[in-house]
């Protein structure tokens, strides 16, 4: 990578300083951002290349890809940032693939006039999640947009990894007689950022589970629990992801309301604002579909990791043609657990 | 959670389901319209029909502030948007209503000049009161509807704007009244003459008899022989009231009671009543989606409130605009069909593309149906 060498450009200004249209011009101004502010944090050998690629060793089993924008407002919100977030978000989605996540890469679009201070703190945030994950970025990109033509900064990640041999999952692959385990706790990342949305502005002691998935994701494997399906139910929460399944599956899926752990302070920002916690984003859990002789063992391995401490088993998967969620209430009724209508919260991630 | 668990409570509506079942007779069938879409919602949500015998049959009423919005008030407040470069402020389920042209608050949102206009969600009324002290320099209009419930925060606001000296704050007032609804609705042919639609009493409003009280039922309890027990959202509230209701015909009662004590009362809220009546007028008569015109069921803001009046601010006239011929929302809203009636249910008509208003909010009879509900007719194919 290329340098500006010290004295010939004033340091950047981490504490008042602003993107500016340079930042993106591709000049020394860009280098300058991306060698002392982006390299900084989350610099390694990869990145150290300085090609237009980064060429990565060879691994051992097949290649799991996969690709999230994030648009989150606010930027900040209790428990995290969208930097973490941008971490968090995709290698989730390559973690319940049964892969092990090594590499992303980053594109940034940044509006003019961001501030680098808080540029700075999210690049730290992302290089803090990375170290956790053991994943490397190795490659990067940012462009820059007039003011008014962006919202302060937008990050698209995308994760690699591989998927060792032996390991299949899929969401064709759950079966009648099978049953559905959830690492924790619902709905807590939608909201906890709804609740320090400014025209909401409740004050609930809500934070977000914004992590990363792979260390519980290696422990529910190494336990030789016959696993079908993983799945992270993030936005459209809980019920958006068994729907999926239920449709991928052709099955029917029930569900025990009761099994399904809801924390009280979510449960009552919900009931305040008439909204479902099975419907709210999720970003630090996964759901599960295991041999239903497999549970025990896979619940224990859950609840032995720091993040599955609360796994619950909350249903089992059906014969059903029409491939219907439904779920048995707490109240003793039956209804059905559908894809919301419509959109709940936008730029919730 | 406090103070919601006890009223959400399994094993404490197995006893009441028992005393139901113990309750009816095995030779007739109970036919209870519930007025309210939440009370339509909180049905659906917590399977209360599987608490209920058989003969006990749940009818939704036309109680939900969305579906009840005729095209023509949607397409007013389109056209404020779009023509008259407003910034027109809403609650989340209007902006899903279909209007005309293929048009809906959420399609026009869209297409708004920014410049000009803007299309908004706001969650109160006084969101759009701040948006307009905000914007000194840019009209606002807040799309105001609702049962009694919210019609006490949309005179605040006028009253607080009149303060003010806002100049820039009107409402698009289409603000509506429960018992005349209830009235039309038991003065249609269909429960009067035809018996088409067998209704045995109601489940009488819980947020909307907070502000206007109990007494405004007891004229067509007592008219129409109908019983009515004023009810909590919650599902025991509703389970209470279906047992309260099931006993009053078996006596040969028709009176108005009241379940939700803990908030009900037989007047009222007295200061709201006297703010509505400050600033609203009723009006002679008002469209509604399904009923028809129904005369003196909807408020007008009063002549001392003018310049807040957006109908008279911009010279507005209303358009009736018919349904669309497949959709069935107004004999759903009358409880003379059901969702499954309709042609277009599920398949035309669903929650992520409503043709008909019904599919719009989850309080509406179709969506609650469409989302809680549509297994059973799945187990009856």
């Amino acid at each position: 990578m290329a340098e500006v060498k010290k004295g010939y450009a004033r340091p950047l200004d981490l504490k008042h300083g602003r993107v500016d249209m340079s930042h993106g011009g591709g000049g020394r101004a860009m280098v300058q951002l991306i060698a002392d502010l982006f390299a900084k944090h989350l610099g390694n050998e990869f990145l150290a290349q300085g090609n237009d690629g980064a060429v990565l060793p060879p691994g051992h089993g097949r290649l799991v890809v996969s690709t999230d924008s994030h648009v989150v407002s606010p930027l900040f919100f209790p428990g995290g940032d969208i930097g973490g977030l941008s971490v968090h978000g995709t290698v989730n989605d390559v973690a319940v693939m049964g892969a092990t996540p090594l590499y992303l890469s980053a594109g940034f679009i940044l509006e003019e006039g961001f501030p680098l201070a808080d540029l700075d703190r999210i690049v730290e945030s992302m290089a803090r999640a990375a170290r956790e994950a053991g994943v490397k970025l190795v490659a990067g990109d940012t462009k820059v947009v007039e003011q008014g033509k962006g919202d302060g900064i937008f990050i698209t990640t995308t994760g690699i990894g591989f998927l060792p041999d032996g390991i299949h999952l899929s969401g064709h692959l759950a079966r009648p007689g099978d049953v559905l385990l959830v690492s924790g706790s619902v709905g807590d990342h939608g909201m906890a950022i709804m609740s320090k949305r400014e025209n909401l502005s409740f004050d609930a002691p809500i934070v977000s589970d914004s992590a990363c998935l792979n260390g519980l994701t290696a422990a529910m494997l190494a336990s030789g629990a016959a696993i079908r399906v993983m799945r992270d139910p993030t936005r459209g929460g809980l019920a958006a992801t068994i729907n999926e399944i239920a449709h991928q599956s052709g099955v029917g899926i029930h569900l025990e309301e009761a099994a399904i752990p809801v924390k009280p302070e979510v449960e009552a920002a919900c009931e305040l604002l008439g909204l479902d916690p099975l419907n709210i984003a999720n970003e630090g859990k996964l759901i599960a579909i295991c041999a239903a002789e497999d549970a025990e063992k896979l619940l224990a391995a859950m609840r032995a990791h720091p993040l599955g401490q609360q796994a619950a088993l909350i249903g089992k998967v059906v014969e059903d043609a029409n491939a219907f969620v439904q779920m048995k209430t707490q109240f003793g009724g039956r209804r059905m657990v559908d894809w919301l209508g419509g959109e709940q919260l936008p730029r919730i991630c | 959670m406090k103070y919601i668990d006890e009223f959400r409570d399994g094993e404490v509506a197995k006893g009441i389901a028992q005393a139901i079942a113990a309750e009816v007779r095995p030779d007739r069938r109970y036919n209870f319209m519930e007025f309210c879409g939440g009370h339509t919602h909180a049905i659906s949500r917590y399977g209360v029909p599987d608490l209920l015998p058989e003969s006990v049959r749940m009818i939704h009423g036309p109680g939900c502030p969305v579906c009840v919005l005729p095209i023509g008030r949607i397409d007013l407040a389109i056209q404020l948007a779009l023509d008259n470069g407003v910034i027109l402020c809403t609650y989340a389920d209007t902006m899903r209503v279909p209007a005309s042209g293929g048009l809906s608050l959420m399609r026009a949102k869209a297409v708004v000049d920014k410049a000009r206009g803007d299309i908004r969600m706001i969650y109160s009324v006084t969101d759009a009161l701040k948006i307009a002290r905000d914007n000194p320099e840019k009209e606002v209009v807040f799309f105001a509807i609702g049962f009694e419930t919210t019609t006490p925060p949309t005179a605040v606001a006028i009253k607080q704007a009149d303060a003010e000296g806002l100049t820039n704050f009107s409402v698009l007032c289409c603000h509506v009244l429960t018992p005349a609804a209830i009235t039309h609705i038991l003065e249609s042919p269909e429960v009067r003459e035809l018996g088409t639609v067998p209704l045995d009493g109601f489940i009488g409003p819980a947020h909307v008899s907070t502000v206007i009280g109990s007494r405004p039922y007891e004229p067509f309890a007592e008219g129409f022989r109908k019983p009515v027990v004023i009810s909590g959202f919650e599902p025991l509230d509703v389970m209470q009231s279906i047992l309260m209701l099931v006993r009053q015909i078996n006596e040969g009662r028709a009176e108005v009671e009241n379940e939700f004590t803990r908030a009900v009362s037989r007047d009222g809220n007295l200061k709201a009543q006297r703010l509505m009546d400050e600033v609203f007028e009723v009006r002679p008569s008002f469209e509604w989606r399904g009923l028809g015109e129904v005369p003196f069921s909807a408020l007008a803001i009063r002549a001392r409130y003018a310049r807040f009046d957006a109908e008279r601010r911009y010279r507005l006239e209303y358009r009736p605009v018919a349904d669309n011929k497949a959709c069935e929302c107004g004999a759903i809203l009358r409880g003379v069909k059901k969702p499954t009636d309709c042609k277009i249910f599920g398949t035309v008509c669903t929650p992520e593309n409503p043709m008909g208003s019904c599919m719009v909010s989850s309080e509406g009879a179709c969506a609650a149906h469409y989302t809680y509900g549509r297994y059973r007719d799945a187990e009856t194919v």
